[in-house]
């Protein structure tokens, strides 16, 4: 039993980063309609730099909130290329958050070469309920909490928050009353890459990182958003446990070599839930 | 609420228009291929209440949203001088915002958001504060829509089809309003209507756009005595029928 609860509370902290990189998609994609491929790039920037910050002698904490705001610029510059020239297509832009994320192989490469990093995080063990679990862990999901409390916040009571909404609900209309919609969309994908960075600096601790490790974040953070059809943040952090779940369970009392493969299933299952139940509506005509 | 119908015009026939509020002048418009205007020019003068009228497709719409720079012009000028609101056609609110959300947006880019004044002028709104957007009626919705435009505290609204799939007592309760803003506020109207006969009734001059051209402008009394526009817009000849 004890380790039952072990597995579950090491997959729900697996899950919030999911549900992390998950959020980073949702924001961009709700105000954008883009799916933004790069966004586990973000994650990956922002723990690779918190791992140099760290070499640098910066001090913890001051490094990992260096690396998000790095995760943060990696994000500003993908929105500009991706969706700063006006009238291009989510379609066009999708694409281009794939190259953005390739290309950005090249450069992580060149900075910070091929092998994996690690970062240190917070050591030890807690007891929790007579269950000893990774303090870092804990982090993970005490971050994860607080962090989707104040993006709740932030779309449901700050007026920015509120104008990011009606961009994402009538584009047009948002025009019409002079919001400088293509800057709301590089707001969002600044957003999405703070959102991305956080995620990063929290795996780092628990799995090295290397450039392409963006490839299983994207894939379970998908999984996470999609469980809300890409709108609903909420939704995305419970997508993102259940998954973390499932594919630490697969690995505990199953073969390992299935987690990923679980997380895909649960990804297909999830998408062909979502197309039964109604389309994945973006604008409404109001 | 008084009754446009019945009411008279009190705005003067004439405004000075070099100093409009709207200038606009040359006007092309293209969509890819497609020219939707092709060398328009309009004013409309500070406190001047002027109606734009035209079958489907004449490109009225795409006139307004030039001037609110939703629609960028391939040549001419369409200036604003002052702020513009404009109220698009189809009423356009963000159907996931409550009402009271959708007004404090429509406040862009300014410091007070208060939608009290609003309030004071579409006190109907206000029972409704608090509910989506999406949830609302069309005719509530255009109420929306209008107070949404004036949080912006305009010198001059453009409204896109006031009277569209509304019911004939929302529609003269909203034109009160506007001739009451306008009266007492100065603010000028841009009236883009359907139904000619009430723009006519409501504004001062008017312009007649067609297929991307005008083709006629003047003081409504005189549109209305011409029998061509008399013919197309308002249903017959000059005769007094309703
Ligand atoms: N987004 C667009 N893309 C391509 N063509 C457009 C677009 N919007 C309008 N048009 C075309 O431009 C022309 C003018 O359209 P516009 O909407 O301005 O007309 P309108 O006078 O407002 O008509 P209505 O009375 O039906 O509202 C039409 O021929 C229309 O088909
Ligand atoms: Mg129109």
């Amino acid at each position: 039993m004890t380790q039952f609860l072990m597995f579950l509370i090491n997959g729900i902290a697996i899950g919030c980063g999911f549900a992390l990189v998950g959020s980073g998609l949702v924001a961009v994609y709700r105000i954008t309609g883009v799916v933004n491929f790069a966004q586990g790039m973000f994650a990956v920037v922002a723990a690779l730099s918190a791992t140099s910050f760290v070499a640098m002698g910066v001090w913890h904490g001051l490094a990992e909130l260096m690396a998000i705001s790095v995760g943060g610029l990696a994000g500003l510059i993908t929105g500009v290329i991706a969706v700063g020239k006006r009238g291009t297509q989510p379609l066009t832009a999708l694409l281009v958050t794939l190259a953005v994320g390739f290309l950005a192989y090249a450069v992580e490469v060149l900075i910070w070469g091929e092998n994996p990093r690690s970062l240190a995080g917070l050591d030890g063990r807690a007891e929790l309920m007579g269950v000893p679990v990774q303090r870092q862990y804990l982090l993970v999901i005490a971050v994860t909490v607080v962090v989707f409390v104040l993006l709740w916040l932030f779309f449901s009571r700050t007026y920015l928050g509120k104008a990011l909404t009606a961009c994402a609900s009538n584009p047009y209309a948002a025009r019409v009353v002079g919001i400088d919609v293509t800057r709301m969309a590089f707001i969002a994908f600044a957003l999405g890459g703070v959102l991305g960075g956080i995620a990063g600096v929290l795996i780092a601790p628990l799995r090295p990182v290397s450039f392409d490790t963006d490839v299983s974040l994207i894939v379970g953070g998908f999984a996470a958003a999609i469980f809300g059809g890409l709108t609903r943040p909420m939704m995305a952090l419970l997508g993102g446990v259940l998954l973390g779940i499932t594919e630490v369970m697969i690995q505990a009392y199953g073969n390992a070599s299935f987690a990923t493969m679980g997380s895909l299933v649960f990804l297909l299952v999830i998408m062909i839930w979502q197309a039964t139940r109604r389309p994945t509506v973006h604008k409404e005509s109001v | 609420m008084s009754d446009p119908a019945k009411a008279t015009v009190k705005t003067p026939a004439s405004q000075p228009r070099e100093h409009g509020v709207i200038e606009v002048s040359d006007l092309v418009v293209r969509y890819g291929a497609a020219t939707a205007l092709q060398g328009v020019s309009l004013s409309v003068g500070a406190g001047e209440m002027v109606a734009l009228v035209g079958p489907n497709g004449a490109g009225k719409s795409t006139l307004v949203d030039t001037l609110s720079r939703v629609v960028r012009p391939a040549s001419g000028h369409a200036r604003v001088k002052g702020r513009l609101a404009h109220v698009p056609e189809g009423r356009q609110l963000f159907g996931e915002l409550s009402v009271e959300d959708n007004l404090r947006i429509g406040a862009w880019g300014q410091r007070d958001r208060d939608p009290e004044p609003v309030y004071e002028v579409l006190p109907d709104l206000r029972d409704f504060a608090r509910r989506k957007a999406a949830a609302l009626s069309g005719g509530q919705q255009q109420m929306v829509a209008i107070g949404r435009a004036l949080m912006a505290r305009p010198d001059v609204i453009a409204v896109d089809e006031l009277s569209l799939g509304l019911a004939p007592k929302v529609v003269s309760d909203l034109a009160a309003h506007l001739r009451t803003l306008n009266s007492e506020r100065g603010m000028a109207v841009l009236l883009i209507e359907q139904n000619a006969r009430l723009a006519f009734e409501l504004c001062s001059r008017a312009y007649v756009l067609e297929a991307g051209r005008m083709v006629v402008s003047g003081s409504c009394e005189e549109l209305a005595r011409s029998n061509e526009v008399a013919r197309a817009y308002l249903g017959g000849g000059t005769g007094d029928e309703l």
